[in-house]
């Protein structure tokens, strides 16, 4: 059992891995593995909290529907999933600021954040338009060979690598 | 799947029990799903941002091997009639402006919904405290304004729950075998020229 302590395993042993599981889902779940719809119920459910039940009636979350399930419970997973594999390697940390932000940016933590937060906004704002994201869109969907799909994921790395280089090479 | 529901709403209208077992299997499969993606690295800004850069090559590769693997099991089971697919619609507004929207703040950001998570499990506050938050906020402003996107952008260029098989009219494996053939082309070639 001592390749479950290693630090990483080969990328294609995590890919069919990964693969596998989505075998898995389909067969057993009768579900593609995706997590974006989770983080759009969870704003909506956190905005129920304060402004009251007529949140749920807003036309998008009528569509998704408010509450706890599957996808839900999936991205609870993903978190404990990480956190058990980083505790086994040795590998859990908490860190505030990346060291390849911190080589060209600094080490300051707030500046991250709001970086952060501002890239979260654009992700949230993308994932619905698109109506899925790197998982849901970028594996699941294309390995159903679904049109939207094949035509996110180009985009997705169109937009990433194209931000990225600003980001690294004009301004850091 | 929705028929097993309606049963239970005809038969238990007086105990109304809801089923909980999807949430278990749904929490397997993300812990499964967690440890895989911290064993690949893609639970970490410097790998992911690495990729954009593309000066590491992890991400496509687990993304490859992944859609390699899975496309080819899932059609062999649809061929047998085990399981159906579950292909989302899309419109060009959707999926390119999205996507490009998307693709900014995978690289602003440096994790995407579900790596998020992962990076939370591994101990990244800049994804707890900054992006969790931001992917809240930035979906929140979607569902405020979908009545007004869904009568424009969202409907622009749409072309529904397509795929290519249905696309080009042909059988699946027409164009699983060729696609299937591209992508270990392009594995083989990332490794053959040390990327």
């Amino acid at each position: 059992m001592a390749f479950l302590t290693e630090l990483r395993w080969s990328p294609y042993a995590v890919g069919i891995g990964i693969g596998i599981l989505s075998w898995l889902s389909f067969l057993i779940s009768r579900k593609p593995l995706a997590t974006s719809t989770s983080f759009a119920k969870t704003s909506g459910m956190i905005e129920r909290l304060f402004s009251g039940k007529d949140v749920a009636q807003k036309p998008y979350y009528q569509k998704i529907g408010l509450g706890v399930d599957w996808q839900w419970m999936l991205v609870v997973g993903i978190i404990a999933g990480s956190l058990i594999s980083a505790l086994l390697s040795g590998d859990f940390r908490l860190q505030w600021v990346p060291s390849l932000w911190a080589d060209a940016f600094g080490g300051n933590p707030l500046l991250r954040v709001i970086v952060a937060l501002v890239g979260g906004v654009l992700i949230g704002f993308g994932a619905r338009l698109a109506d899925g994201c790197t998982s849901g869109h970028g594996i699941s969907g294309t390995l159903q060979l679904a049109v939207s799909s094949w035509i996110s994921a180009v985009f997705f790395f169109i937009g990433g690598i194209l931000t990225a280089h600003v980001i690294f090479t004009l301004i850091g | 799947m929705q028929t097993s529901g309606s049963v239970d709403e005809r038969t238990q209208t007086s105990t109304p029990k809801k089923d909980i077992s999807p949430l278990f299997g749904g929490l397997a499969f993300g812990i499964v799903f967690g440890f895989l993606l911290h064993k690949g690295g893609a639970t970490k800004y410097d790998v992911i941002v690495g990729q954009l850069l593309l000066t590491d090559f992890t991400v496509l590769k687990i993304m490859l091997s992944a859609v390699l693997t899975g496309m080819i099991g899932i059609h062999v089971m649809k061929t047998l009639g085990w399981v159906e697919l579950y292909p989302k619609a899309g419109s060009a507004g959707m999926n390119i402006v999205g996507g490009l929207i998307f693709g900014m703040g995978f690289a602003v950001l440096g994790y995407c919904p579900g790596t998020i998570a992962g990076a939370i499990g591994n101990g990244a506050l800049d994804a707890l405290v900054g992006g969790l938050a931001g992917i809240l906020i930035g979906s929140g402003l979607f569902a405020a304004l979908y009545p007004r996107l869904s009568k424009g952008i969202l409907k622009k260029g749409y072309f529904g729950d397509l795929t290519f098989p249905r696309l080009f009219k042909v059988n699946d494996w027409v164009i699983v075998i060729p696609a299937a053939t591209l992508i270990f082309a392009v594995l083989y070639w990332l490794e053959r020229s040390g990327l």
